[in-house]
This record gives structure tokens, sequence and C-alpha cells, in this order.
């Protein structure tokens, strides 16, 4: 990639929410087509079923599936109305807003969370190119540092915003260690509610709603430790988590399948639901790729920034005395699913379940919590826990100390 | 584990010189006493007794503590090993689990006793986890101390811990809080010998550079290694070159393994990875050859110095404080002594006055 600009950071301890300042603009590197399509597909919604009568030659570009049995072309049939072009119109409109996707990693420190979000994103994306430190020194608390900017590719722009915690695990002590994050992500919920409710409010809220939070998981090799299933029982109640195995090139392929069995047993011995969760599967089509993901995670990724040559073929690597491993080859490492999960296949979607799930259970609660509020503006009536989310909770499952957690984190802030 | 009977072998070759004197290397001659046989003797005793060593590996849990001392002594210590799930790690407290093995070589016998630490680092608050490690290296010298004060003291049991493997993870930028605050606690106490474990995660700068960095911070904090001792003048270069090399590459980046790969015909422990294999006895790939060198080598040192500097200092704090309690019982005493007389004094004027009364009774 060419960078054209420096990003900006701006950081804050635990404590008063973070204020995202915008970077400079980068140029997007050559993809496959692929990607492009993928997201603009997931981000029409699922209502609309591209039908292909009367193919334009741009929207024949977005057909990614042969067409259906049973369909065939209408070009120039007489029944023919036009509904598809709806597809044309809503694409045309994505491009000129464009996307925002705010990712939180999440672990102790030196297990290449900012070398893998420099990898995902193939440029320097993270604190650490921000704020070149060669000396790395664990802060005595948590602190949590987001950095943003602004990548385009094939004129899809997408604000990406990077939310890093370092000082996470770090400490002898690392009890509540995970309520700084947790205060991080409801306060960003808490900005939009106030936009939201707002009498005078803006067109498009601006979005800083945690997305994604990646949790990097040590590779011992013998199963999760007390403080990573304490934090993700907690916060996959309120974010989409997505474990993975750092470092993985200190695994054979055996101890990485029964590493990841244990973890996944872990996973469900204590109801830990990471995305992509089981019960927002939308029909049987969501639920059988959605399937195929469950069995793999948690993906075992190995990051790097450099380029070597093998075989001729430019590569990102990391260079041994026994060999080169390759980050995009899956016979080396899984990096490459995590990416086509994050980016080119389930971006919109984890967007979505942000968005029309863990949001409105927060909101739902906020406002059943400010009954009386003078803050909610008149005709909000807050209401009682609306069916969907009703049952979501009861089936979210884990003890009963994670909501009241994060109910007194709520009361806390009030 | 030849280099052991190496080292006893150049002293075989003394009897055959003569160290007494100038005059004569033969044993016929005048002036030859014969004491250069001692070392012989001493020898053939110690071989006879066998050697004891108890070294500790403390580390978090999944560094490959285990799988390295299965390793560097070809044995399997831990048989039945039951890794406990996430769930019940929160329970636990940190345990001291020791296992002994006789191992025999070349009719040298060696009684080896681990110590492992489990849990240590697993919990949440690993505030109070080196207590236990602390109490347990303090128990084995208070036994020791007691036992050399006892009337018997012909079979002590040397149970004290001569050595301690700190694993320090390699996936951090350094040394972690914990690892400064547990090192600080006992390098009074025991020789630390800090280890990289599951080295094979890093490339060669990265590990050049993590060394420099924990080698960096252990003298920022006033942290007191095993220092290995220099070659004396009178070894051969071989020695000395050996004694640098170990001394440039610590703390020694290790890999342990036990499983047997095919390389190029040969079968070599290794760890096989889609990209490589990594051999655990290649001095390039890591150094773990030279963690067994040195462990061999300065098996003896190590308990020299274990029974000289961290035992004695132990001992004397002990004594110190033991003499410390025995004043004060003295004091004690002195001060019922003075309560009592005070008291008598007391009575001694009540009863004067009470007999005055009387007398004044009398004369009315």
């Amino acid at each position: 990639m060419t960078v054209c600009g420096r990003g900006q950071w701006s950081s804050s301890a635990a404590g008063p929410a973070v204020a995202v300042i915008e970077g400079g603009r980068r140029r997007g590197k050559e993809e496959k087509e692929g990607k492009e399509r993928q997201e603009h597909r997931e981000g029409l919604g699922s209502e609309v079923n591209p039908s292909h009568s009367n193919m334009t030659d741009s929207a024949k570009l977005h057909q990614p599936h042969p067409p259906p049995k049973g369909e065939r072309s209408h070009a120039g049939d007489f029944s023919y109305v036009g509904i598809d072009a709806i597809l044309e119109q809503m694409r045309r409109k994505a491009m000129k807003q464009g996307f925002e996707l705010n990712i939180m990693v999440v672990g102790q420190s030196g297990l290449g969370k900012s070398t893998l979000m420099n990898t995902l994103f193939k440029s320097k994306v993270s604190r650490k190119s921000a704020q070149p430190n060669p000396e790395e020194k664990i802060p005595q608390t948590i602190e949590i540092k987001s950095i943003s900017h602004d990548i385009e590719e094939k004129g899809v722009r997408m604000k990406l915003a990077v939310i890093d915690t370092p000082g996470f695990g770090d400490q002898i002590n690392n009890e509540n260690c995970w309520k700084p994050i947790m205060k991080f992500i409801n306060d960003q919920y808490e900005a939009y509610l106030q936009e939201e409710i707002n009498i005078d409010r803006k067109k498009r809220i601006p979005d800083s709603r945690v997305h994604c939070c990646i949790y990097f998981i040590p590779p011992t090799g013998h199963c999760l430790r007390p403080l990573d299933v304490e934090f993700m029982r907690r916060l996959s109640k309120v974010v989409n988590i997505v474990p993975v195995i750092a470092k993985a090139d200190t695994l054979t392929l055996e101890e990485r399948d029964d590493f990841k069995q244990t973890i996944r047993e872990e996973l469900r011995a204590n109801g830990i639901d990471v995305y992509p969760q089981k019960e927002f599967d939308e029909d049987a089509e969501d639920r059988l790729i959605n399937d195929k993901i469950r069995e793999m995670i948690p993906f075992a990724v190995v990051g790097s920034d450099q380029e070597y040559q093998v075989n001729g073929k430019k590569i990102l690597g990391r260079k041994t005395k026994w060999g080169t491993i390759e980050v995009e080859n899956i016979a080396h490492c899984e990096f490459a699913y995590l990416r086509d999960l994050l980016i080119r296949t389930h971006m919109q979607n984890i967007k979505d379940i942000t968005g029309s799930i863990h949001y409105e259970m927060y909101r739902v609660r906020r406002l059943n919590e400010s009954n009386a509020g003078p803050g909610l503006a008149p005709g909000q009536a807050p209401t009682l826990v609306p069916a969907h989310t009703n049952g979501q909770t009861k089936v979210n499952g884990g003890p009963p100390n994670g909501m009241a957690a994060q109910c007194e984190v709520l009361t806390h802030e009030m | 584990m030849c280099v052991v009977l190496a080292d006893l072998s150049k002293e075989q070759k003394v009897p055959a010189m003569s160290q007494s004197g100038e005059k004569g290397k033969f044993p016929e001659t005048a002036g030859y006493v014969g004491f250069a046989n001692l070392p012989n003797q001493v020898h053939r005793k110690s071989v006879k007794k066998g050697f004891e060593f108890t070294l500790m590996v403390v580390g978090e849990s999944g560094l490959g503590k285990s799988t390295l001392i299965n390793s560097l002594f070809l044995t399997d210590l831990y048989p039945e090993r039951y890794i406990p799930g996430a769930a019940e790690k929160i329970e636990r407290t940190v345990q001291i689990e020791a296992s002994t093995v006789e191992i025999e070589e070349r009719g040298v016998k060696l009684r080896l006793t681990v110590v492992d630490t489990p849990g240590y680092g697993d919990a949440i608050n690993s505030q109070d986890c080196f207590k236990t490690i602390i109490q347990y290296i303090d128990n084995q010298f208070e036994r020791y101390l007691h036992d050399e004060s006892g009337l018997n003291r012909r079979h002590i049991v040397d149970n004290r811990v001569h050595c301690c493997f700190y694993f320090i993870s390699p996936f951090g930028h350094g040394l972690k809080p914990l690892d400064v605050e547990f090192m600080k606690a006992i390098h009074s106490k025991v020789n630390i010998v800090p280890v990289i474990a599951k080295a094979d995660t890093l490339t060669l700068k990265e590990r050049d550079r993590l060394k420099r960095r924990i080698l960096d911070e252990i003298a920022e904090h006033g942290i007191k290694i095993y220092q290995l001792p220099d070659a004396d003048s009178d070894e051969d270069e071989e020695f000395k070159e050996q004694t640098r090399v170990l001394k440039a590459s610590i703390p020694f980046a290790v890999i342990g393994s036990n499983q047997l790969i095919e390389v190029k015909g040969k079968k070599i422990r290794g760890r096989l990875y889609p990209w490589g294999v990594v051999e655990v006895e290649n001095p390039e790939h890591n150094d773990f050859l030279k963690l067994r060198t040195m462990l061999v080598t300065h098996m003896q040192d190590l308990q020299e110095v274990t029974q000289d500097l961290h035992y004695e200092n132990f001992r004397s704090e002990r004594l110190k404080r033991s003499g410390r309690n025995v004043e004060e019982d003295v004091m004690d005493k002195d001060q019922i002594l003075l309560q009592k007389e005070a008291e008598l004094r007391r009575m001694h004027q009540m009863i004067a006055h009470m007999q005055a009364q009387m007398k004044m009774k009398g004369d009315e």
C-alpha cells in the first residue's frame, strides 16, 4: 500500500470517553474482486433477493452466484418492472457514504496484536506504527487507545478505527481488568444513544460503537486461563468476540487441533457465546456457513508485516532457520480464514448484530433504568423488554453476575 | 552427560605424575609421599555414594517446563499427567510437587529431584503465588539446619533446592511484573537460571533482542541470577572457550521435545511443522545443548554455591533470630523479679504500719 498521509491517534486512561480523531487517507491495494462485491452484497441486507431479469452490464457484476434454479432471464420481457434496479441505487449510495468499522484488540502484551492488525489491513493501522517506540513499557493501568484511518479500495471508502488496550492482563493482580474495557464499550453505546434520542439529531449518527472485539489467547497448548474465561464471559454479552490463538507458529498441527478442541469445550462449558453466535443465525443457509466457521474457531493466526521472496512470489511471512512461515498460506496458519470472516464475508453481519442486538439490549436496559428521567424526549416512553431481546437475554445463559456486573457499571456511570 | 566423567578423568591423570615435589615422577623415588592418590579415593567414594541434585522449575502453565525436563534428562517424569481446565484453575493455589528419579550413567548414580510448581501465575490475582514456593525453599533449609545440628549426622539427606529454572514467556517484550517480583523474592535463597521457553516462536533477531532486553531488566532491578564461574587459568583453551560461550548465551532460549522425527535419514528429536522441522539438539536452532552442558558441568558448582552462599545466609539469619528470642526471655525474668521485689517492699511497709498501730493501741 502507498501511504499518502499520517494516522493520528488519541489515548485515554480508563476514565473519560475516547475522542476519535480522523486520520489521513490511504489507498487500497489490488485485492480480489470478490471482496468488494461480497462486502456490498451484505450491505444490502437479506431481504432483497437478486432477481435476474433485464441484466444491465453494471448489475451483472454483482451476481457472485449463478442464477438459482427456476429463474429465467427476462430481458425485454413484458412483465419486467425493474425492481431490481434498486440494487444499483443502493450501491451508489453506499459508495458515496462509505462504511465504518471499529475493531478492538484485547490481549496480553507481546501477543502480536498490532502486527496482526497491520497484516489484516495490509497497512500500518496500529498504534505502534503511529507512535514508533522501540522500548515497550507495560503501563501501570489499562489504557484504551483508539486510532482511526480512512482506507479506500476501488472507490469504496472505509473509516476504520482500531482500539487497542495496552496493559490488559499484564499486572500481577489482574482482578477487574475487564472493567475499563466494558466501561469503554458502554460509553460508546451511550454516546450513540444520546445522539439518537436527541430532538435535533444528525442524519447519519457517527458510529463509534465497537463492532468486533478480537481476543488473543496465548498459545500455551493446554487450555484457557481463568483470566480468559472471565473476560470472555462478561464481554460476550455486550460485544461480538472473535477469539484467536496468537503466535500460532509455536504449535504443531496436532497440538493446534487439540488446543482448539479444548478451547471450544471450555467455551461451551462456561456458556460463552462467541461470534458467530448460534442464536442469531437467520436461516438455514446462514446456519450452514456459520456452522463451518464454528468448527474452526478459534483461528490460529500468525501475523507479519515483513515481505519475503518465496518461489519468486512476494509474500508476508516470518523467516527462521528451519523454514519460512507464510502468513496467507492456509497450510501454515489460519490467517486467511480470519481475514475472510472479518472483512470479506461477515463484516456487515458483524455490524448488524452490534447494532440490532447488543446496542438494543443496552438501550432497553438504559431506558428502563432512567424511567422518569428528564433526559428522555417526549414520546419515547420506555417500553418493557421487547420479545426479541427478551428471549435473547434468557438464552444467553452464563452466570447472572455477568449481567449484574454490567448493570453495576451502568449505575456507576449514571 | 559424559562431561561429568570428563572432569573426573582429568584428575585421574594426576596419580601418574607426582605433584608433591620436583624430584622424580615415579612412585619408587624418594620424596614421593603418595597423597596424590587422594582424588582417586574421593572419586571412588562419591561414585559409590552417588550424587544428589534438586532442581526446581517455575513458570506459567503451558511454557513447556515438563517437556523440557523430560528432554534434558531423557526420562518421563510425569507419566500420568492431568491438566485441569480453566474453571478448576480458578480455585487452585500454587502447589509443590516433587518427583524423584534415579538416573545412572556409566556407573555414576544421580538422584535427581525435580520440584514442580503447578498453578504458578495461573490465577487472576497472582499476588500470593510465590509465598508457597518461598516457604518450601525455607522449609528445606530449615530441615537441613535441624539435621546438621542434630546428634546423628551420618545420613543427612540434602533436599535443599540447588537450582531454579525460571521460565520466561517468549511472547512478551521482556520480563513481566510477576517475573520481576518473584525473582527479587528468591534470588537470595536459590540459584536462578533464567530460561526463555518455546524459543521456536522467535526469529533470530527477535531472540537476540529479547535476551538483551531481559538482561537489561535484570540489571535494572538488581536481580542476582546465577553467575557461571570463570574457568580456572589452568584449564585448557577449549573449556575456557566453552565457558565464554555459555556465559554469553544467558538467558538460554530453549525448545524441548521428546518426539523422534526422521530428518535426512536420521532420527532426531524435534518438532514437525508444515514449514520445517525444528531440531532440539541443533545449536543453530536453540540453546538446548548449551543449557544441558551448563547444568552438567556446573552441577557441583551449583551445589557449592547453595551450600556456601544461600544456606549460610539462611543459617545466620535463623540463628540471629533465635538468639534475639533468648534475650527477650531473660529480660522478662528480670522484669518479673523487679515486680516481685516491689511487692515485697510494699508488704513490709504495710506490716510495719500495722505493727505501729497495734503498739499505739497497746499503749493506751
